[in-house]
């Protein structure tokens, strides 16, 4: 008889709540009831909620079940999980749950779908297949290709990807370089986490398509340190593609040659800024650059360099794959194709939510959020990481879209939600902006290294009721002189949640000083 | 962060800095690798460590010092047996990841960036861990938890502090 395949996933989110002491169970209680298991680590499905997700694979596909912890194992295996039984934690097919089924899962098909590292699994998939179309076009084509699918910067900033490729491409250089920035440090994001658990050899292919678009043989992938487990599978990946031909001196055979190494920062949030990333690299201080010039035109070592986001370059290989149109038909405006959304914070249903451009806020974090985790009403919400504003649920119509979000005085950025219900505090969550802002800033700017210092005095003596108005003043001064005055997006945005929250919850910033008063 | 298992540092040895080094040299922007190598081999970067990569490497003291000093994962001092980081990022303030930080700077008696007073427990802050979803999230010597109120931050150091050193 053939061993029931049972997957428990090795993502990190999934190992925090228990996953690894699930998978030992069920290989100590399967062969203590004689059955034969083969256990897949996959990555995860994305719904945190559900986490240990344990999934039996039948001839009518794979069915889940879950939250299981480690000692439900026996209970679970004796009421008939590898027949995929009915059980109280059952989910019925994995598929067919409604918070994945109505999801389009184009960048993350494969992310808890796979054994993440198995080449076989990768290929049958439909993995390579957008490198091997990528080899058969000329450069031009490639680029062309990556614009007419209306692809922009998944790390927040939205730009064109194909525009950055082409000005790449255009530069006359002997060495170019690929850079991927995996320095995820935002809160309320995971995404970037999960895909190089969950699928590294994705973010290999479309490094190595990148790398035959603009002409660059060399590629950097910079992963923060936080993220061990996302370090230790993108080097197993890599070590696997470039074993098996994949990339390195003869890319897939030919006379193409991608040659991609890995670098781990070490505790620095600027980092995930683009230049102070390339810094980093280069082996400095994270402190940012000046631009111009782009990194397109002198970035890493001063040669012409492709900066894009993990999700970013993930996305590429299915574009190449299913054709740009594929892509470009979803989503609306000028955002095109899909978001992997991230629900975080106090919410109910958390994880990914990958689906195209134009859902809005609201159906995110009550349709498939689900509200609050605590029960409570929700009352704000920060979208796009630590500078990103703060919105009230009269903002919940909102589609997300970056053109409609800049509008509405907020960003989509890379798509990450954290939710907050009534007992936030948004005066503190003020506070904390320029907190963050001041612990983290390179130091190269003075509106940005200095300016926070002085926004968490100048917030503190708001709190404390101390001459409020000549303060809420100074404030919007202050966060003036930072948006106007910071090289990078550290300083320049972190007005955003400060201005939002005074915008929208303007009573958070009175109610405290009443009390002293 | 801490990406090794603990208690597993070897003490000073400059022909295993001078080795360290060597491994490296030829990459390009090699100072970041090395710092890493150096610290997962010896726990921290202390000042003789600065004054060989610095010579090795042909860059000044100032240098290496600078960069060393601007990550934050990169200690001057060893830590302890273990090193917990509380994440103190907005998703986790959502779920009382405030009242988990305060809580945990009282348990343990230090403030973040200090080690209990028995060599056990380096305490640290971090901006996120990457485990929105499962607010609040702490990190056990490169080990991610999810959902971690007081009393499971407890069990946690508990069990850290019963291992035999």
């Amino acid at each position: 008889m053939e061993p029931v395949v049972v997957f428990v996933p090795l993502d990190a989110a999934a190992r925090s709540v228990g996953s690894d002491d699930v998978a030992n169970a069920i290989v100590r209680e399967s062969v203590a009831r004689q059955r034969d298991v083969r256990l897949v680590r996959n990555g995860s499905r994305g719904m945190f909620w559900l986490e240990p997700l344990v999934e039996v694979s039948t001839p009518e596909g794979r069915v889940a079940y879950g939250p299981v912890q480690a000692e439900e194992v026996g209970e679970l295996l004796d009421a008939g999980m590898l027949e995929a039984a009915p059980h109280r934690l059952c989910l019925g097919r994995t598929e067919e749950i409604p918070h994945l089924r109505s999801q389009t899962r184009f960048t993350f098909s494969r992310v808890g779908v796979n054994d993440p590292l198995s080449m076989a699994d990768y290929e049958a998939t439909g993995g390579l297949s957008g490198l091997r179309r990528v080899l058969e076009m000329s450069p031009q084509e490639i680029v062309s290709t990556v614009t007419d699918s209306g692809l922009r910067g998944r790390g927040g900033a939205g730009f064109p990807t194909g525009i950055k490729w082409q000005t790449v491409l255009d530069m006359d250089s002997d060495l170019k370089f690929i850079a991927c920035n995996a320095d995820e440090g935002d809160s309320g994001t995971f995404a970037d986490r999960m895909l190089m658990e969950g699928d590294p050899f994705l973010v290999v292919e479309g490094m190595a398509i990148a790398g035959l678009a603009v002409g660059a043989n060399e590629g950097y992938i910079y992963i923060r340190s936080e993220y061990p487990d996302a370090v230790a599978t993108m080097a197993a990946a890599i070590d696997i593609a470039n074993l098996n031909g994949w990339i390195g001196p003869s890319v897939l055979g030919t006379d193409h040659s991608f040659n991609l190494h890995l670098r781990v920062g070490a505790g620095s949030y600027i980092c995930g800024e683009e230049t102070a990333m390339l810094e980093s690299l280069e082996g400095r201080r994270g402190v940012i650059r000046a631009k111009p010039p782009l990194p397109a035109i002198a970035g890493l070592f001063g040669k012409p360099t492709v900066v894009n986001n993990v999700l970013t370059l993930a996305t590429v290989p299915p574009i190449f794959a299913n054709g740009a149109e594929s892509f470009r038909e979803l989503g609306v405006g000028r955002s095109r194709g899909t978001q992997v959304f991230q629900l975080a914070g106090n919410i109910r249903n958390g994880g990914i939510v990958e689906t195209a451009f134009g859902v809005t806020l609201g159906e995110l974090v009550e349709d498939y959020g689900g509200g609050t985790l605590s029960g409570r009403p929700v009352r704000a919400v920060q979208v796009g990481g630590p500078l990103g504003a703060y919105l009230p649920t009269s903002r919940f119509g909102l589609p997300m879209d970056y053109e409609a979000f800049s509008a509405a005085g907020a960003m989509v950025g890379h798509g990450g939600i954290v939710v907050f219900d009534d007992t936030v505090d948004m005066s503190r969550q003020a506070r904390f902006a320029m907190e963050f802002c001041a612990e983290e800033s390179c130091g190269k700017c003075t509106p940005c290294r200095v300016g926070a210092v002085r926004g968490v005095e100048v917030i503190d003596r708001i709190i404390a009721g101390d001459n409020r108005e000549a303060n809420l003043a100074l404030l919007a001064d202050l966060c003036d002189t930072m948006a106007d005055g910071s090289l990078c997006a550290m300083g320049g945005l972190t007005p955003l949640p400060v201005r939002s929250a005074l915008a929208h919850f303007p009573e958070d910033f009175e109610r405290a000083g009443v009390v002293l008063l | 962060m801490v990406s090794k298992t603990r208690g597993s540092y070897v003490p000073w040895s400059q022909e295993r800095a001078v080795a360290i080094v060597e491994r490296h040299r030829t990459e390009p922007g090699a100072l970041m690798p090395i710092l890493h190598e150096l610290q997962d081999v010896f726990g921290h970067i202390e000042p003789r460590a600065v004054d060989v990569v610095a010579a090795e490497l042909n860059l000044s003291k100032a240098d290496v010092y600078g960069v060393v000093t601007f990550y934050k994962d990169f200690r001057a001092e060893p830590p302890g047996r273990s090193t917990v980081h509380v994440c103190r990022g907005e998703a986790c303030q959502s779920m009382g990841g405030e009242r988990l930080a305060r809580h945990a700077r009282e348990r343990l008696g230090v403030d973040f960036g200090g080690t209990t007073s028995d060599g056990a427990v380096t305490l640290e802050q971090v901006f996120c861990l990457g485990n929105c979803a499962l607010s609040p999230a702490v990190m056990i010597d490169g080990r991610l938890k999810g959902r971690v109120d007081e009393a499971g931050f407890d069990n946690l150091v508990t069990a850290l502090k019963t291992e035999a050193p």
